[in-house]
C-alpha cells in the first residue's frame, strides 16, 4: 500500500467539519507557513518537485516563481475546480470529503503568492460541492483562518467560491479568468500569460484543486521529504480516478511507483476487469490524452513495464505512449468499440468548442460527423485519411489546448486501431451487430533489439 | 542570464521570408510584414489594426518562427498567429517559404469555407470580399465536406443593416466596433462552438450613429448595407473619393462614393490596401450613419477624384479614362449569330482577350490560355 498524503483522513467521521479536521491535525501547515517568508514557501514547493495535477504537469514551484510582483497591484490565486474532463472526478472527491484540505492549501498558497483575495472557480454542475466549500470557508473564517489578520500574522486573505455555468472550456486557465471576470468564457491569446496579466489585468496564478491540496502535506513533511516519494520527476502522490470496465472504480491515491498492470489488476486498486473479460485499451489520463491498446499500455515500446507516472506514461511520445494528464483512468474491455468510443469523445469536443478560432470551431464538428458516418455504417475508406488530415490541421493551430485535446484522441485511435476502423467500413452491417473484439491488440509488440556492435 | 543588461536597440531587426526589415519594438509580425508588403504579408481575416483586441481568432495569419531572437535563437514549437505575436530582435519568420505554414493555411481556409454558403453570385460583398480573395489565393479548388452546412435566418439589426449569419466567419470585428466606437455595446456572440452567432440582445436593434462601420469591418457578406442590398454589383459601380463637412464631431467625413453615372449607390469609409479603414491625422476614418446612409446624392459631396483601386481587383476593371472598347467578337465566335442576351462582360473581366479565339481552345478554357 502506497503512502497516502491527501486522502489519509478522508474517511474519518465528520472530517468535513472544522472541529474534526482541526483535531486530526488540520491547519498545521498554515501555522507553520505564516512563520515563514513567502519566498521560502515557494522554495519549499520547488524542492518538492510538485507538478501541476490538472493535466499539463508543469512544475508548480516554477509557475509560482513566474508571478509578476509590480508595486501596488494586487495579485490573485485562483483554484481551478472546473473539473470537466470526461473520466476525471478526483477534485470533486477531494472537495466533497475534505473541503478544509483545499482551503488550507489555498491559504498557504495565497500567503506564498501574496494574494489577498483568492477564488475557487467551481463548475456549475458541482452545485452541492460549492455549498460544502462555502460552509467550510465560513467555518474557517469563524475560527480566524480567513479574513483580516489571520492568526495574528498581519496577513489578510478572503476566499470566494465562484460557480461556473458548465462549460468545459472554462477549465482552460485564461477562459476561466474571463469567466471569473463575468465575461464570455473565451480563452485569451497568450502572451500575456496570467502570471503577468490575469484576472482584472493583475498577476494571477491558476492551480488545480489537487495541486493546491498537495501544498498541505508538502508544508507538513517538508519539500525534500515529499520529493522522496515517487520516482524521478514524478514526486509525491497522485489521485487517479479510475472508471470504465473495472471491478472497483473510484479514486485511488498512488505514489507513482506502481505499474499500470498492477494498478488495473491488483485487488488493492481497480481489481481487474469484470466478468472475466480481457483488457483491450485504456485512456490513462482523462479523455484528451491518447488511447493505448493493451500491448502498448502495459509495456513501453522499449519492452519495459509501463509505470503509473508522468515519465513512463509518456514514454515513446505520442507514437507509442500517452500522458499522465489529469488522472482520469478509463479502461475499455474487449467488448468495447473504439470507433464508437472515439465518436463519443469527438461529440464531446464538438459540443464544448468555444467557437472562437476557426480550426477548432469547424473541425471538431466535421470530425464528429465523419466518425458518426463510420460508426453507423456509412463510412468510406477515405474517411480515415480525411480524419487524420483534419486532426492534423487542428492540432497546434488553435488558440488554446482544446483543439489539441480534440485532435489527440482521434489521432491515437486511428494510429493504434486503424484496422478496427477499416473493419467498420468494410463490414458496415456486421459492425452494427457485433464488435471487433480484442483482435490483436494484446499481442506482444515486436521490440527492436539494438544491433550488436563488434 | 547575462550579467550586463544591455540597453535594448531602438529598432528590432526581423527577417520575414529572407527579407530583413527594422521595426520598432512592440510591432507585431503581421505589421512588420505589411511594411514589406507583397506576398510576404500573411492574410488576416479577423485582425483589424484599428480595433483594439482584434486578431488571433481566424488563424489564417499563422507563421513559422524559425528563430525566436538573437538572444534565444530557438524556434517556436508551434505556428504562431502573426497578428498577435510581437517581434524580437533577430527573429526569423517564415511565411510563404514554409511548407508547414502553407499547409496549415490551406487547412484554415478549408475550415473557414466549411460552413460558408459560397453564395457569392447573390452576395453583395462579392468583388470586395476578403474570404473570396483568401479562398482564391490560399485555398483548394474543392471541399471534402459532405454534410449539410450550418444555416441561420436572416436578421435585420436596425433599419440600415442586415445580418446574414450563415456567411459569418466569426471574426468578432463587428463586436469590437460596437464596443470601441459606440457608447454602449448592444451586440455580441451568443452560444458557442459551431452554433455561435453574432446577435443583438434579444432582437434589439443596433441604434447608434456609428453602427454602419460594422459593415465596413465585416470581411465577408454577413453584415450588409440595406440601402445597397441587391442594387448593384460593386464592380459595376465607380468608386470616387469624396468628403463633406459632417456635423458629427467623431465622423471624419472622408468617404468613398460608389457611383453609377450620377447616382450614388453606396457610401463607405475609405479603405487602405489591407481593406481597413484609412487613418487621417493618426485617427481611423470612421464615418457616421448620416454620411453613410442618408447622403445619397452627389450634391451632398465634394468629389476629390477617382479612388485608387488595386489593378488586380475586379472593381478596377475598365472604369476610367483611356479605356478602349474592345472589338466585338461575339458574332465571329458564334458563327455570325447575335446572342439572345448580351452582357457586357468586357467591362468586368480582362480574361476575354481579343487575340484569343475561345472556340479554338480545346476543352474548357483555363487561365493559362489567357496568359500566353
Amino acid at each position: 500500500m502506497g503512502r497516502k498524503l491527501l486522502l489519509e483522513k478522508a474517511h474519518v467521521e465528520g472530517i468535513r467539519t472544522y472541529e474534526v479536521y482541526r483535531r486530526e491535525g488540520g491547519y498545521r501547515s498554515v501555522e507553520k507557513a505564516l512563520k515563514m517568508a513567502p519566498a521560502d514557501i515557494v522554495e519549499e514547493v520547488k524542492k518538492s518537485g510538485l507538478r501541476g495535477r490538472g493535466g499539463a504537469g508543469f512544475p508548480t514551484g516554477m509557475k509560482w516563481s513566474f508571478i509578476a510582483k509590480p508595486e501596488g497591484i494586487p495579485r490573485h490565486l485562483v483554484c481551478n475546480a472546473d473539473e470537466s474532463e470526461p473520466g476525471t472526478f478526483k477534485d470533486r472527491y477531494l472537495m466533497e470529503f475534505i473541503p478544509h484540505l483545499l482551503i488550507e492549501g489555498m491559504i498557504v498558497s495565497s500567503f506564498a503568492l501574496g494574494s489577498n483575495a483568492s477564488y475557487i472557480y467551481i463548475r456549475g454542475e458541482y452545485a452541492w460541492v460549492a455549498e460544502i466549500l462555502e460552509n467550510a470557508i465560513a467555518e474557517a473564517r469563524q475560527n480566524g483562518w480567513l479574513g483580516k489578520n489571520i492568526q495574528g500574522s498581519g496577513f489578510d486573505c478572503e476566499m470566494y467560491v465562484h460557480r461556473g455555468a458548465g462549460a468545459y472550456i472554462c477549465g482552460e486557465e485564461t477562459a476561466l479568468i474571463e469567466s471569473l471576470e463575468g465575461k464570455r468564457g473565451n480563452p485569451r491569446i497568450k502572451p500575456p500569460f496570467p502570471a503577468i496579466k490575469g484576472a482584472w489585468e493583475r498577476p494571477t496564478v491558476v492551480n488545480n484543486v489537487e495541486t493546491l491540496a498537495a501544498v498541505v502535506p508538502i508544508m507538513n513533511i517538508g519539500g525534500e521529504e515529499y520529493a522522496k516519494i515517487g520516482v524521478g520527476k514524478s514526486t509525491g502522490t497522485k489521485l487517479i480516478s479510475a472508471c470504465g470496465n473495472i471491478n472497483k472504480p473510484g479514486i485511488y491515491e498512488i505514489d507513482m511507483t506502481i505499474s499500470v498492470e498492477e494498478f488495473i489488476f491488483s485487488e488493492e486498486y481497480c481489481g481487474g476487469i469484470p466478468n472475466g473479460k480481457k483488457l483491450k485499451a485504456c485512456i490513462p489520463g482523462g479523455s484528451s490524452v491518447p488511447i493505448l491498446p493493451q500491448n502498448l499500455l502495459l509495456t513501453t515500446a522499449k519492452g519495459e513495464k509501463r509505470m503509473m507516472n508522468y515519465e513512463s506514461l509518456s514514454d515513446g511520445g505520442f507514437a507509442t505512449g500517452s500522458m499522465m494528464g489529469s488522472g482520469g483512468f478509463i479502461v475499455l474491455d474487449e467488448d468495447q468499440c473504439v470507433v464508437r468510443h472515439t465518436m463519443t469523445l469527438a461529440r464531446f469536443y464538438h459540443h464544448e468548442s468555444c467557437g472562437q478560432c476557426s480550426p477548432c470551431r469547424e473541425g471538431t464538428g466535421w470530425m464528429e460527423r465523419v466518425l458518426k458516418n463510420i460508426e453507423t455504417g456509412k463510412g468510406k475508406m477515405s474517411d480515415i485519411d480525411l480524419l487524420w488530415d483534419i486532426q492534423r490541421k487542428i492540432e497546434g493551430n488553435t488558440i488554446c489546448p482544446l483543439g489539441d485535446a480534440a485532435a489527440w484522441p482521434i489521432a491515437a485511435a486511428i494510429r493504434h486501431f486503424r484496422d478496427e476502423f477499416e473493419w467498420h467500413i468494410k463490414n458496415p452491417e456486421e459492425a452494427q451487430r457485433r464488435n471487433y473484439g480484442l483482435a490483436h491488440y494484446a499481442d506482444p509488440i515486436h521490440v527492436p533489439t539494438p544491433p550488436v556492435t563488434a | 542570464m547575462a550579467d550586463e543588461v544591455k540597453a535594448p536597440p531602438a529598432n528590432f531587426k526581423v527577417t520575414i521570408d529572407n527579407i530583413t526589415i527594422e521595426v520598432a519594438p512592440g510591432t507585431t509580425i503581421l505589421t512588420a510584414a505589411r511594411e514589406i508588403g507583397g506576398d510576404v504579408t500573411p492574410p488576416a481575416m479577423c485582425f483589424y489594426s484599428k480595433l483594439q483586441g482584434s486578431g488571433g481568432k481566424c488563424r489564417t495569419c499563422l507563421v513559422e518562427v524559425a528563430a525566436g531572437s538573437t538572444a534565444d535563437p530557438r524556434p517556436m514549437p508551434k505556428l504562431v498567429a502573426s497578428c498577435r505575436t510581437t517581434v524580437m530582435d533577430g527573429m526569423i519568420v517564415k511565411n510563404i517559404t514554409s511548407d508547414k505554414v502553407k499547409d496549415a493555411r490551406a487547412g484554415v481556409v478549408e475550415f473557414l469555407l466549411l460552413n460558408h454558403p459560397l453564395d457569392c453570385p447573390i452576395c453583395d460583398q462579392a468583388g470586395e470580399c476578403h474570404l473570396q480573395d483568401l479562398g482564391y489565393e490560399h485555398g483548394k479548388e474543392g471541399t471534402r465536406y459532405e454534410f449539410p452546412r450550418r444555416t441561420f435566418e436572416k436578421e435585420d439589426i436596425g433599419p440600415y443593416i442586415q445580418l446574414h449569419m450563415t456567411r459569418c466567419i466569426l471574426c468578432y470585428r463587428c463586436t469590437y466596433v460596437a464596443d470601441q466606437l459606440t457608447d454602449k455595446r448592444v451586440h455580441g456572440i451568443l452560444d458557442r462552438g459551431e452554433h455561435a452567432e453574432i446577435s443583438t440582445y434579444i432582437s434589439k436593434a443596433i441604434e447608434n450613429d456609428f453602427s454602419g462601420n460594422m459593415i465596413d469591418v465585416c470581411p465577408v457578406g454577413a453584415l450588409t448595407d440595406k440601402t445597397f442590398r441587391f442594387k448593384n454589383r460593386v464592380w459595376f459601380t465607380k468608386p470616387v473619393d469624396a468628403h463633406r463637412n459632417c456635423e458629427n464631431p467623431k465622423c471624419c467625413g472622408k468617404t468613398t462614393l460608389w457611383l453609377r453615372g450620377e447616382e450614388v449607390f453606396r457610401v463607405t469609409a475609405r479603405k487602405d490596401q489591407w481593406g481597413e479603414v484609412q487613418s487621417f491625422d493618426g485617427k481611423p476614418g470612421w464615418i457616421c450613419n448620416t454620411c453613410r446612409f442618408d447622403k445619397k446624392e452627389t450634391k451632398d459631396w465634394t468629389i476629390e477624384g477617382p479612388t485608387l483601386i488595386n489593378r488586380h481587383s475586379v472593381i478596377a476593371q475598365g472604369h476610367y479614362v483611356g479605356v478602349i472598347k474592345p472589338k466585338e467578337t461575339l458574332q465571329e465566335v458564334m458563327g455570325g449569330r447575335e446572342p439572345l442576351l448580351l452582357m457586357d462582360i468586357h467591362d468586368v473581366s480582362e480574361v476575354n482577350k481579343l487575340n484569343i479565339d475561345l472556340s479554338k481552345i480545346q476543352g474548357p478554357a483555363h487561365s493559362n490560355d489567357f496568359n500566353k
